[in-house]
């Protein structure tokens, strides 16, 4: 086998022969320039104005340390939820047959279209202390609305589909086979779901926190009705940029959203070395 | 089997907790004070001017997406170049960034104190606080939805019909009209309902750069929040209702979209069950 390999040149792009490439190209590049990266950079460039020193005094601010810390341990606790919540649902909707199924699956995609600002002021309404939910926990003395707990409730509800969304798939794909020889060797369900399905959906679950976490923290609409907006205690970031942008503080809200954006970009790449490993693990 | 029904039930519980009672909570709030005060509130002018102002950025917004997202997947689906895969990256990155950051690009590259905002100011255009800045945010947040949707199905459809055309010497226009856009018509209309459906019910970008005037620069889901906080719950919750009503009637199409057309919307997994 000593074929001689064919010296070949290095080219950008593998030869086609279907028309279009180079309009549909441009086209696309420069729309993308303008909608999103022209935008992002100027961004960084006012950031980048800042100076180090510019940058840190409006970040080191005591509500912004406040706030992103509200922001990140809302959203890991929503997210945490899902892990369970959206896992159950998901597994219920792949595995059993039940009548509303349909309807059922459907429903799940209902954060996605909902208005952000209806879903607020419903979660508002129904955890207040005169809501149908909020009265009930009212009587055990708790405070759900305009407290803490109510921006995790609208994290909670509005990042479920991605934990179902991301999770779905992947237990269809299960193969019942190893199941069921597990259950012929005496394996309890119990047994089988934690030996064998759920370390092949744990990367998905993951994956799902992830998109999940990533979505809560970032979230305005539905969170700003229901959440008390008082600083370092109930407020979220994105609403502290709001209020910066509303006293006309631009400096304030470049780098507070420069910060936000870089939280997310970690995000996205923990996502993408997560999928990564996946499907070296899978071997695809 | 015991198993299995507390399964579903308890799946369903957290369902109807978290899903169907918020849903139910803004129809009956809108409809407390009875259906006469319920189309007071709707026929109000201010709120026909926010149902014009957001038929008018989805009609604006959505057709630049679906553009952008057929040349995007040509581009993408039909050539292999160095790039393809930061390109997709790319395309993707508004939904990772926040919708009020969105509007703050917005702000920074038009407002007044923005980069441009001193010649804007100079030729008398307003973009933000006014409707092109609303324009733009919504487009902004809305930008992968048709791209993300039909790349990847037109990936997995292949060229090979495409080829063949070419080798019968069809030009690139009768190639596209007559064979890559019927293989990708459900998908394109899957991709259009869901980035119609974020692009009226847009908040928190569009927030940022409205001058949020009720009659005037107030979207539906503006003027919920403008009605909300102004104490007018039952009229809030009117305009809500048409809101909920939009989602509805787009989880309904989308569902019967995945049902009747599963095969040509999802190839990856017609592939796999194959």
């Amino acid at each position: 086998m000593s074929a001689v390999l064919p010296l070949r040149r290095f080219a950008w792009r593998q030869p086609s022969i279907l028309p279009g490439f180079a309009p549909s190209l441009a086209i696309t590049l420069i729309w993308l320039f303008v909608v999103v990266l022209l935008p992002l950079g100027v961004m960084l460039w006012f950031t980048a104005g800042l100076g180090w020193s510019g940058f840190f005094d409006v970040i080191l601010r005591p509500r912004v340390l406040g706030d992103l810390f509200v922001s990140l341990w809302t959203a890991f606790a929503a997210s945490f939820v899902n892990i369970f919540a959206g896992l159950l649902v998901a597994w219920v909707l792949v595995r059993y047959r039940f009548p509303g199924r349909r309807i059922a699956d459907a429903l799940v995609d209902l954060p996605f279209a909902l208005p952000t600002a209806v879903a607020g002021i419903a979660l508002s309404t129904l955890y207040a202390p005169q809501g149908w939910i909020g009265a009930l926990f009212a009587r055990l003395g708790i405070r759900i609305a305009f407290t803490p707990a109510g921006i995790v409730v609208a994290m909670i509800f509005i990042s479920l589909p991605f934990i179902v969304r991301t999770v779905q798939p992947v237990i269809q794909d299960l193969e019942v086979e190893q199941e069921e020889a597990a259950s012929l060797m005496g394996a309890t369900p119990l047994q089988i779901f934690w030996r064998i399905s759920l370390p092949a959906i744990l990367p998905s679950l993951l994956t799902g926190f992830a998109l999940a976490f990533a979505r809560c923290l970032g979230e305005y609409g539905s969170i700003i009705f229901i959440a008390g907006n008082k600083p370092m205690v109930s407020e979220i970031v994105p609403l502290l940029i709001v209020a910066e942008l509303d006293q006309f503080d631009y400096q304030g809200a470049t780098a507070i959203g420069t910060l936000m954006l870089a939280v997310s970009f970690l995000l996205l790449l923990a996502i993408n070395l997560l999928q990564a490993w996946v499907r070296k693990r899978h071997g695809g | 089997m015991a198993a299995k029904n507390i399964l579903i039930a308890a799946a369903l519980a957290f369902m109807t907790l978290f899903l169907v009672l918020p849903l139910i909570v803004v129809f009956s709030e809108a409809l407390a004070a009875g259906v006469g005060t319920y189309f007071t509130a709707l026929v109000d002018p201010n709120v026909a001017a926010a149902i014009g102002l957001t038929l008018l950025i989805a009609a604006i917004a959505v057709p630049s997406n679906l553009i952008f997202g057929i040349f995007a997947s040509w581009c993408i689906a039909k050539f292999d170049f160095v790039g393809r895969n930061l390109l997709i990256t790319l395309i993707d990155l508004p939904f990772s960034i926040s919708p009020v950051i969105a509007g703050l690009l917005e702000v920074l590259l038009f407002g007044l104190n923005g980069l441009l905002g001193g010649w804007l100011s100079d030729h008398n255009i307003q973009i933000i606080f006014a409707l092109p800045g609303m324009v733009l945010a919504t487009i902004f947040v809305t930008f992968p939805f048709v791209a993300r949707e039909v790349i990847p199905l037109a990936q997995e459809q292949g060229n090979d019909e495409e080829e063949a055309a070419v080798t019968l010497g069809a030009n690139g226009l009768q190639i596209f009209f007559r064979i890559s856009l019927p293989k990708l018509r459900w998908g394109l209309l899957y991709g259009v309902l869901l980035c119609n459906a974020r692009a009226m019910g847009e908040f928190g970008a569009v927030s940022v750069v409205s001058g949020k005037i009720f009659g005037q620069t107030d979207t539906l889901s503006l003027a919920v929040e403008s009605l909300y906080t102004s104490y007018e719950i039952q009229a809030a919750f009117a305009v809500a209702s048409l809101l909920a009503l939009l989602a509805l009637v787009t989880l309904v199409l989308k569902a019967a979209l995945e049902w009747r057309h599963r095969d040509e919307l999802f190839a990856t997994r017609r592939k796999k069950a194959a």
